[in-house]
C-alpha cells in the first residue's frame, strides 16, 4: 500500500458554511507531507475528520485501508491508537508530571510491568531531549518544552502515522529549529508517516516530501518544495510570500465603498 | 480680525485664511470659528492654506465639509498654497463630494418579545437533547464497564469520593448543625406558647432528616463540587487534554466523567447522614438552651417518635440529587469552548441548573410521597 491516508471527494459543512469542497489528499507512507493554508481554511478540521472526530458530509476519507467515517466506534478507537497526535497547546495533562504524560498512552493501552514502561518513557524523552525534565510538571516546561514532550507522548505507542497542528506556532527560532529537525527525524528513524498542518511556511517546505495548500475549501496547489515555490497561480504566491494584497484581498468586503460610509451621516458635524 | 482664530475671512481680498494646527483636538474650535465668518456676497473666494502647520485627517475633512457648506451659499472656493500632505489628505475627503443617494444604516435586528420567548424555547429544548445524548452515551459506557470491570478507574473514583466527600465533612456539618439550631429557635418559640415543648423533637426529627438533611448537603455539593467539575473539564477541554484523551483511544466518559459521578453518588448519601447528625445535634443544644429539654429527654423522644422511614427518605433523595449535580456539571463541563469566559459561564450555569433541579425534584418527591402517604 503506497498511501497510508487517501481522501477522495471530501466535502464538509458545518454551519451551512461549507469548508471543504471536492477535496482530494493522498498521504504517502514514510513521507512527511505537509498540508498548508491561510489561517481559517480548515486545517485542524481536516486532522479531525482524519482521525474521526468529525464525519464528513461526502466523499470517503481512508486511514490504512479503513474507511474512518463508517469504523465502529470500538474500531475507532483501535485505529486512534496507531495514529499520534500533537495539539497546538500541547494537551499536556496538568495534573501528571512530564514522566506520567509520557507514560499515560502506555498504561492505558498495555499490559507493561512499571520497569518497561520506565525505560520506554526515557527512550522517548530521550529522543526529544527531555530526560532531564521528566520530574517536572507541565507548568513549569516552556512553550517549545512542553511541545516536545507532547511529540514524545504522540509517539510512546509507536503510531504508524503521527499528525502534527501548528508545532511551529508562537515558537522561538532556537526551539522551532529544534522541533523542525525532530519532526524529521523521528519520521525517518521510526518508519512513521507524518501529517503537518501549519502555515509556517519556510519551516514547513524545509522537511516537506510533498506539500498541498488549501485555500477556499479546496487545493489551491500541490507538489514537491521545489516545485510548489515556482507555481505561478497568484493564489499560491500570495501565501507562500506573504503578500498583503492579492486574490485574498487586503480589505474584507464592506456594503458600502469609503467614501459612500464617511457620506452616511446621520447627525451633522 | 480676531488674531488667534484658526480660519479667518480677508474680505479685502477676498480670500479665506486658514492658519495654525488644523488637528482633532482643534476641531471645536475650528469649527467656532467658522461659525463667526460673515459671508460676503457671491463670488469667487480663494482658500489659502499657506498659514496651517499641521494637518490631519480631522482638519482636512472639517475644511472639505465647510467649504461645501459654503457652496451652497453660492460661493465658488479655490484653493492654494495647501502643502502637498494637506492637499493628499484633502483630496482624500474630498471624494466624498459625490452624494450618495440614501444610504440606510444597518440595524441590528432585535428580537420582539414573542420572537425571544420562541427563541428561548428552541435553545432550550436543543440544550435538553444535547442533555439527554450526553447522558445516554454515558449510560452505556457504565453498561460496557460492567461487563469489563478491568476498565473501572479506582484511583480516580477514590480521588473523587476523597475531593467531594471527606473533604466537604467539615462545612457540611458546620451548616447543619447551624440549620439545626435556626429551625429548632424558630419553632420553638411557637411550641413554647402552646406549653407543647417536647414536640421539637417531632418537628425538628422529621424535618431535618426527610428535607434539610437532603437538601442543604445537595445545595452545598452543587456549589462546591459541581462547580469544580464544570470548571476542571472545561480547562481540559480549553487545554486540548480531551482532545489528546480522543486521539490516544481513551474516551473522556471512562476516565474523566463515569468515576466523577459515581464518586458523587457514593458520597452524597454519606454526607446526608453526616449532615443529618449535625443537624440533629444542633437541635439539641438550642433546645436545651430556649426550652429546657435535656439531651436525654430528646434522644429518649427522639427514638420513640421518629420512625425510621423518615431517615430512609431522606437518605433515598441524595443518589437522585448526586446524579442531578454530576450529570449537570460533567456536561456543562464538557461544553465549554472558545475561550475562558466561556468557563464562567458553563460554571455558573452548571450551579443555577444543579441547585434548581434539585429543589424541582424534591417538589415532586413531596408530591409523591404525600400520594404514597409517606
Amino acid at each position: 500500500m503506497k498511501n497510508l491516508v487517501e481522501i477522495n471527494k471530501l466535502a464538509f459543512q458545518r454551519n451551512n458554511r461549507s469548508i471543504f469542497k471536492d477535496v482530494d489528499i493522498f498521504i504517502p507512507k514514510g513521507k512527511v507531507t505537509a498540508i498548508m493554508g491561510p489561517s481559517g481554511t480548515g486545517k485542524t478540521t481536516l486532522l479531525r475528520l482524519i482521525g474521526g472526530q468529525l464525519l464528513p458530509n461526502k466523499g470517503s476519507i481512508k486511514v490504512a485501508g479503513q474507511e474512518v467515517p463508517t469504523l465502529r466506534r470500538s474500531a475507532l478507537y483501535l485505529l486512534r491508537k496507531r495514529i499520534g497526535m500533537l495539539f497546538q497547546t500541547g494537551g499536556l495533562f496538568t495534573h501528571l508530571s512530564v514522566f506520567e504524560n509520557v507514560a499515560f498512552p502506555l498504561r492505558e493501552h498495555t499490559q507493561l510491568t512499571n520497569a518497561m514502561i520506565r525505560s520506554l518513557v526515557l527512550m522517548k524523552l530521550e529522543m526529544v531531549g527531555l530526560r532531564g525534565a521528566m520530574h517536572l510538571m507541565p507548568s513549569e516546561l516552556s512553550g517549545g518544552m512542553a511541545r516536545r514532550v507532547a511529540l514524545a507522548r504522540a509517539i510512546a505507542l509507536d503510531p504508524d502515522l503521527i499528525m502534527y497542528d501548528e508545532p511551529f506556532s508562537g515558537q522561538d527560532p532556537i526551539s522551532m529549529g529544534v522541533l523542525v529537525k525532530l519532526i524529521r527525524m523521528l519520521n525517518d528513524t521510526l518508519g512513521l508517516t507524518t501529517v503537518i498542518v501549519s502555515h509556517d511556511v519556510q519551516e514547513t517546505l524545509s522537511i516537506a516530501d510533498y506539500a498541498y495548500v488549501i485555500s477556499d475549501g479546496g487545493v489551491i496547489g500541490q507538489g514537491t518544495a521545489s516545485s510548489i515555490n515556482k507555481d505561478t497561480s497568484l493564489q499560491l504566491q500570495q501565501f507562500l510570500r506573504g503578500l498583503p494584497d492579492g486574490p485574498v484581498a487586503f480589505h474584507y468586503p464592506a456594503p458600502y465603498s469609503l467614501e459612500e460610509d464617511l457620506m452616511s451621516e446621520t447627525t451633522d458635524v | 480680525m480676531n488674531a488667534h482664530a484658526l480660519v479667518v475671512l480677508d474680505t479685502q481680498a477676498p480670500r479665506l485664511i486658514c492658519r495654525g494646527e488644523w488637528s482633532l483636538t482643534n476641531l471645536s474650535k475650528i469649527k467656532a470659528d467658522f461659525q463667526k465668518i460673515v459671508w460676503p456676497y457671491p463670488q469667487v473666494l480663494t482658500v489659502d492654506g499657506q498659514a496651517v502647520t499641521r494637518m490631519d485627517s480631522a482638519g482636512a475633512w472639517l475644511l472639505a465639509h465647510s467649504l461645501k457648506e459654503i457652496a451652497s451659499k453660492g460661493l465658488e472656493t479655490s484653493l492654494q498654497h495647501f502643502s502637498e500632505q494637506a492637499q493628499i489628505l484633502l483630496a482624500l475627503v474630498e471624494k466624498r463630494a459625490i452624494e450618495p443617494a440614501y444610504i440606510p444604516i444597518p440595524v441590528l435586528k432585535r428580537r420582539n418579545g414573542i420572537e425571544q420567548l420562541g427563541y428561548t424555547v428552541v435553545q432550550q429544548l436543543v440544550e435538553l437533547k444535547n442533555f439527554l445524548h450526553f447522558t445516554g452515551e454515558l449510560a452505556f459506557e457504565f453498561v460496557g464497564g460492567i461487563f469489563h470491570p478491568q476498565r473501572w478507574r479506582w484511583n480516580e473514583l477514590a480521588a473523587v469520593i476523597g475531593k467531594t466527600g471527606v473533604q466537604a465533612l467539615p462545612i457540611i456539618a458546620l451548616l447543619s448543625f447551624m440549620i439545626g439550631v435556626v429551625i429548632a429557635y424558630q419553632m420553638g418559640n411557637q411550641l413554647r406558647n402552646y406549653g407543647a415543648n417536647v414536640f421539637i423533637v417531632n418537628l425538628l426529627g422529621l424535618s431535618v432528616l426527610r428535607e434539610f438533611g437532603p437538601l442543604i448537603t445537595a445545595i452545598m455539593v452543587a456549589g462546591r463540587t459541581g462547580s469544580a467539575f464544570t470548571a476542571q473539564l472545561g480547562i481540559m477541554k480549553l487545554n486540548q487534554e480531551i482532545d489528546a484523551l480522543n486521539t490516544m483511544g481513551v474516551t473522556p466518559g471512562q476516565l474523566l466523567l463515569l468515576p466523577r459521578l459515581l464518586g458523587l453518588l457514593i458520597a452524597l448519601p454519606l454526607l446526608t447522614m453526616w449532615a443529618d447528625i449535625f443537624g440533629i445535634l444542633g437541635g439539641i443544644v438550642m433546645t436545651k438552651n430556649m426550652l429546657d429539654l435535656t439531651a436525654y429527654d430528646f434522644l429518649h423522644r427522639f427514638h420513640h417518635e421518629i420512625p425510621l422511614r423518615a431517615l430512609f427518605i431522606g437518605l433515598g433523595k441524595a443518589p437522585v440529587f448526586a446524579l442531578l449535580i454530576g450529570s449537570i456539571g460533567c456536561f456543562q463541563g464538557m461544553r465549554v469552548q472558545g475561550g475562558a469566559d466561556s468557563v464562567g459561564k458553563q460554571t455558573t450555569r452548571s450551579v443555577v441548573l444543579a441547585i434548581f433541579f434539585i429543589i424541582v425534584v424534591d417538589a415532586i418527591f413531596s408530591i409523591i410521597f404525600s400520594r404514597l402517604k409517606l
